[in-house]
């Protein structure tokens, strides 16, 4: 199913509700991906009708009901910004004609929105990066960018959710994995919920990443639609 | 137990796959030939998910330290047995100390083990599948044990089955993908009247083709994507994405391999032809 192609938090939420009202309607043999403008609807077991499936949703959108809202969350996430992770910090500062700290200031200060889950697990498209941290992605990718790394490239802010080439200038470091088989929730994020970084020293990332590994490290989350 | 003596060029522990978890980016994986995987399982009465090795290219050499039995699917490439040759989809009994090693490949590109009851290796999120970095390591190593129950009696009900011919077919049935309508009139009579090639980067992630359809310039919001999912990036390159490809992506996905196609091509090497037509 698809809604204008806009990046857009209006759509958004309406995808998310009419999602919220299938999960209660579709069985376990389906899975749906919400992402940007459209959400995919893939049976895992049956061959379906098509025709009646989509009369189903049609019914379903009809009756979508505005007052229910899906449950969203704004998440506080870790971010280590010292230069021993931030490699391209300096480089970046230097392109926007900032201090290091501005920097810091700018990209902890702002709510982003995640549009879509994909490309690795646990990897996060986030909107909302202010036109003052646009910065193009870097001439050559590099070979390994390290798990949990934290980059800028075009309109995007994101982290790298495990070891993988990359083309992102790296600006710091989420000692919190964002795809964990061994918790409870493996990706305790969902399309839909926000993100805000929150600067730490050294120290606390050491810390962090220990909790975050064994899985008892509880990331800040405030729900959004309460 | 099997011990792996020499673990071939790729060989992995493969089930049908792992469901329920693309929403947070997890690829479904499972083996790349549903078919021979479902007649491997078939052959030995297994659970239908029940974990296979997936052979690709070069064959492991597997020691086995218990009594079973096993079956081969899929790509042809000239299996032994102590030495002595062994016929695909058929059951084979095997005894402590056998040896299974592999020669050359004859046909198709992935091959099929299954044992007696499945390997019982981890099961992580639903799926034994091998998927680096949900599972410890991509594929089999060599000396790594993979766990089995020893199986000492079985009459299998059907002993053999007619060996799958469509290691040779080159045709891949399509469906239209949600921007089919984003190919221009050329782009459209190139992609099905054209043969492409395989290229060089094909993998359990995706397959590449080496002909390029005409540039384009359509950008699609990141959406989903599926396995099966042929995708055509601005340069005109088509990359068709396989069982641990992403579940997401931003080119325009203009078509959608049925499981039998898919199944068709991941019997396919470099430089093997193939070609689309649309159902």
């Amino acid at each position: 199913m698809e809604w204008p192609a806009a990046v857009n938090e209006k759509i958004l939420e309406d995808i998310l509700q009419f999602n919220r009202l299938l999960q209660m309607e579709f069985d376990a043999s389906w899975e749906v991906v919400p992402a940007y403008n459209s959400l995919t609807l893939i049976n895992n077991v049956d061959s379906i009708e098509f025709q009646k499936v989509e009369n189903t949703l049609a019914r379903l959108y009809a009756e979508l009901d505005y007052g229910a809202k899906a449950d969203r969350f704004l998440w506080t996430l870790p971010v280590c910004y010292d230069l021993e992770f931030g490699i391209d910090a300096e480089d970046v500062a230097a392109k926007l004609n900032i201090s290091l700290n501005e920097l810091v200031e700018r990209h902890s200060s702002y709510e982003y929105t995640v549009f879509g889950i994909g490309f690795l697990p646990g990897f996060m498209y986030l909107g909302g990066l202010p036109k003052n941290l646009e910065i193009n992605r870097k001439a050559t990718p590099r070979l390994k960018v390290g798990k949990g790394a934290v980059g800028l490239a075009g309109k995007q802010t994101g982290i790298y959710p495990q070891d993988s080439p990359g083309g992102w200038n790296i600006i710091g470091n989420c000692p919190i994995p964002m795809f964990n088989v061994k918790a409870k929730k493996p990706c305790f994020v969902s399309v839909g919920d926000k993100i805000k970084f929150k600067p730490i020293s050294k120290a606390e990332h050491q810390l962090y990443k220990i909790e975050g590994e064994v899985g008892i490290y509880e990331p800040e989350k405030i729900p959004l639609n309460g | 137990m099997v011990k792996v003596l020499k673990s071939g060029f790729f060989t992995s522990i493969q089930d049908n796959g792992r469901f329920g978890y693309r929403n947070k980016g997890v690829p479904i994986s499972g083996a790349m030939d549903k078919k021979a995987l479902d007649k491997a399982n078939l052959l030995l009465e297994n659970p239908h998910n029940a974990a296979v090795l997936e052979i690709t290219m070069t064959g492991p050499t597997l020691l086995f330290e218990n009594r079973t039995f096993i079956c081969l699917t899929g790509a042809e490439l000239s299996a032994t047995l102590n030495n002595e040759p062994i016929t695909n989809y058929m059951v084979h009994e095997v005894k402590k100390g056998d040896i299974l090693s592999y020669g050359r490949l004859e046909s198709g590109f992935r091959g099929y083990l299954a044992v007696k009851g499945g390997f019982k290796t981890e099961v992580v999120l639903g799926s034994s599948s091998q998927y680096l970095p949900l599972t410890p390591a991509k594929c089999i190593a060599e000396f790594e044990e993979l766990v089995f129950e020893e199986a000492a009696n079985f009459k299998p009900k059907i002993t053999a089955l007619k060996i799958d011919s469509y290691f040779h077919e080159r045709e891949l049935k399509v469906r239209k993908g949600p921007e089919y309508g984003m190919l221009s009139d050329e782009q459209l009579k190139l992609l099905f009247s054209k043969e492409f090639t395989v290229a060089k980067e094909n993998n359990r992630m995706a397959y590449q083709l080496n002909e390029f359809l005409p540039k384009h310039t359509h950008n699609i919001l990141t959406s989903a994507t599926l396995a099966g999912t042929v995708q055509v990036t601005p340069a005109g390159k088509l990359i068709i994405l396989m069982k641990d490809g992403q579940t997401t992506g931003g080119y325009p996905r203009v078509l959608q391999l049925n499981e039998e196609a898919i199944c068709v091509l991941a019997q396919k090497r470099e430089g093997d032809g193939v070609s689309f037509k649309l159902i």
